[in-house]
């Protein structure tokens, strides 16, 4: 919209040339970034022909001769691919399942608290294991899962419950990285949430209140409607990357007894790029998972297109 | 605005239902429990920090610390490898939020200005690596080839020009600049670069810190890029080394000579918690000074661009 308006204060059309050059100093201002992004990001996306090449280190990336898909299909091939996939799906949607709903439900509480200091206590906890980092996280997890030591067992048993290995069971797996995705950052997300309704225009409620709506109805018929919007866009981007989960706390948290379901895409292309030094191999995984997760983000941003005005690109 | 709300609010308070009477029963009952359940994890770190290895192990300190005392984190203090990780990341937050920052703010700046020539080209250029990259073994080969790997540069610039933090910063510049502002100082001869300097970085200090913040609290935590790129053991920063003691359970053996095997074990759980409360601490007691800009940097983030 501030496009047309912008278009129709300049109606004489300026030349190319000319308006390059007024724009001349502001690329200035770009230069830094762009050579950095190009040299980081845009020239490695040249190496990903390594992925159809028989690479050796020593050959270099030019040299080394093509290898054509084979490195796809040994991966297609393997018994790793369907685990892999699996469990990417599986602790992806598992998350995205638990993990979007809860903060939304926690900004709706919260919009509802009316006691204002407890609203503020209520709110820096739930913020503040947000702040914990992920390999302390991850070190907290082992701990308290602890089957002998652990707090957790030890809380179980006041309640005459032994609590099994979780951390050797590959069922627990997802949910432990799930729920304790939900205690470290429900609060932190809910704060997007929180802030869209407080831009709720407060007649809405006043207006709500006189026709004798109570709480729940308000909630119901005035806050949920208000998120809408918000909550779409959070979707579109936890859908499109239901294929990249991150490897930072999945790696951390893997161990053999539980890697036949925690063994994920970036866990096995980082195993096997550089602890293993199949670097072919690796490039085909990662690049295979690119491309399915910029499908997946096109497709969804296609979709939400069509269905409501809220789309990303 | 929030004033006239709250003001609303306490006008229509007067009189509550029964309906809405149990609505805040179940409300603040629940939200006391989850307050609960947020802070006694971290709760029971600190207590057993401080409590006797045996108790803890055993199971006798839940609800508060037994036999308080600091062992654990005297033996940390002679841990040189902590504490060099401390310093590295300390140097990485800093150099690393101050590439950010040259890197990030002038291209949003400029990706704002309606005016750019091949404005939809640069932006489709920043947005491309949201969605796709090059991959990790192609990344590392160029990072290797220019030699980069295992020195400082490597944590602070290849990765510090980050897509999402250019759009939070151009469309808080679209929408909290106003254009006539602009056209005012290019009447009284301003150009671009003093326009930039001098009038927009002065009036964008919430969008300047929420990416300062973001950055440093990212360099804090980030591991993975550490652990790929990094090998010397005197450039690795704090989070490599808790990996190791708290989760590939390496044990400072030195620091346990003398202790039978049990003890021993069991020290070493102490001395992990004592880790997480020394290593947790400083970002958690900054956090509430820089909340406000923690808050404000996720609604510049909520905003369409």
């Amino acid at each position: 919209m501030a496009e047309k308006k912008n278009a129709a204060v300049q109606p004489n059309k300026v030349s190319a040339w000319t308006r390059l050059k007024r724009s001349g100093t502001l690329y200035l201002l770009i230069l830094p970034s762009f050579i950095v992004m190009l040299v980081f990001t845009y020239y490695p996306m040249y190496g990903v022909t390594i992925a159809f090449k028989d690479f050796t280190p020593a050959m270099g990336i030019t040299n080394s001769p093509w290898a054509g898909l084979k490195y796809f299909k040994q991966y297609f091939n393997s018994y790793q691919f369907g685990t892999t996939i699996k469990n990417t799906l599986v602790i992806s949607i598992y998350s995205i399942v638990v993990t979007f709903p809860l903060p939304i439900a926690l900004a709706l509480m919260c919009n509802q608290m009316k006691a204002l200091k407890f609203k503020k206590i209520f709110q820096v906890t739930t913020y503040l294991p947000h702040f914990i980092s992920t390999v302390v996280m991850c070190g907290m997890i082992l701990l308290f899962l602890s089957p002998s030591q652990g707090i957790i067992a030890q809380l179980t048993g006041l309640f005459g419950y032994k609590l099994p290995n979780l951390m050797g069971s590959a069922g627990a797996f997802p949910s432990i990285y799930v729920w304790t995705e939900v205690w470290q950052h429900v609060g932190w997300d809910s704060i997007l949430y929180i802030a869209a309704l407080s831009s709720v225009d407060p007649s809405l409620y006043e207006a709500a209140t006189m026709d004798g709506a109570s709480k729940w109805q308000k909630m119901i018929h005035i806050d949920i409607p208000m998120l809408l919007p918000t909550a779409t866009i959070m979707f579109i981007l936890r859908a499109g990357s239901v294929m990249s989960i991150g490897f930072e706390k999945v790696y951390l948290l893997q161990n053999t007894l539980n890697s036949s379901t925690s063994e994920i895409i970036s866990t096995y292309v980082y195993k096997m790029g550089l602890v293993s030094s199949q670097y072919s191999l690796s490039a085909a995984i990662g690049l295979f998972n690119n491309i399915v997760n910029l499908i997946l983000l096109l497709s969804v941003n296609y979709i939400s297109n069509k269905m409501s005005e809220t789309s990303l690109v | 605005m929030a004033k006239e709300k709250q003001l609303v609010q306490t006008a229509v308070k007067v009189k509550k239902s029964k309906e809405d009477k149990i609505f805040d029963f179940f409300l603040y009952t629940i939200a006391t429990i989850i307050i609960i359940i947020m802070l006694y994890p971290m709760y029971f770190i600190i207590i057993a920090s401080i409590s006797s290895p045996t108790d803890v192990s055993a199971g006798n300190v839940m609800f508060y610390p037994k036999e308080i005392n600091f062992r654990a984190y005297a033996q940390l203090f002679e841990y040189t490898q902590l504490w060099t990780g401390y310093k590295n990341t300390i140097i990485y937050a800093v150099l690393g939020t101050i590439f950010s920052l040259i890197f990030n703010i002038p291209a949003a700046y400029a990706l704002s200005r309606k005016d750019l020539f091949g404005r939809k080209f640069f932006t489709i250029f920043y947005l491309v690596p949201m969605f796709f990259t090059g991959g990790l073994i192609p990344t590392y080969m160029v990072v290797k080839d220019l030699g980069l790997l295992d020195t400082l540069w490597v944590m602070v610039i290849p990765f510090s020009v980050v897509t999402y933090y250019i759009i939070v910063a151009r469309t808080f510049f679209v929408n909290s600049i106003p254009d006539d502002l602009r056209e005012a100082a290019q009447l009284d001869g301003c150009g671009n670069l003093s326009y930039f300097f001098k009038i927009v970085l002065p009036l964008s200090k919430a969008v300047i810190s929420v990416i300062a913040l973001w950055t440093a609290v990212g360099q804090w935590n980030s591991y993975f890029n550490a652990l790929i790129y990094l090998r010397d053991s005197e450039l690795i920063p704090l989070q490599l080394v808790l990996r190791n003691i708290l989760v590939s359970n390496q044990t400072i053996s030195n620091m346990l000579t003398g202790a039978a095997a049990t003890e021993a074990r069991e020290m070493a759980d102490l001395i992990k918690y004592a880790v997480i409360v020394v290593s947790s601490a400083p970002i958690m007691c900054m956090y509430p000074f820089v909340q406000k800009y923690f808050n404000q940097g996720v609604m510049l983030g909520s905003v369409k661009g």
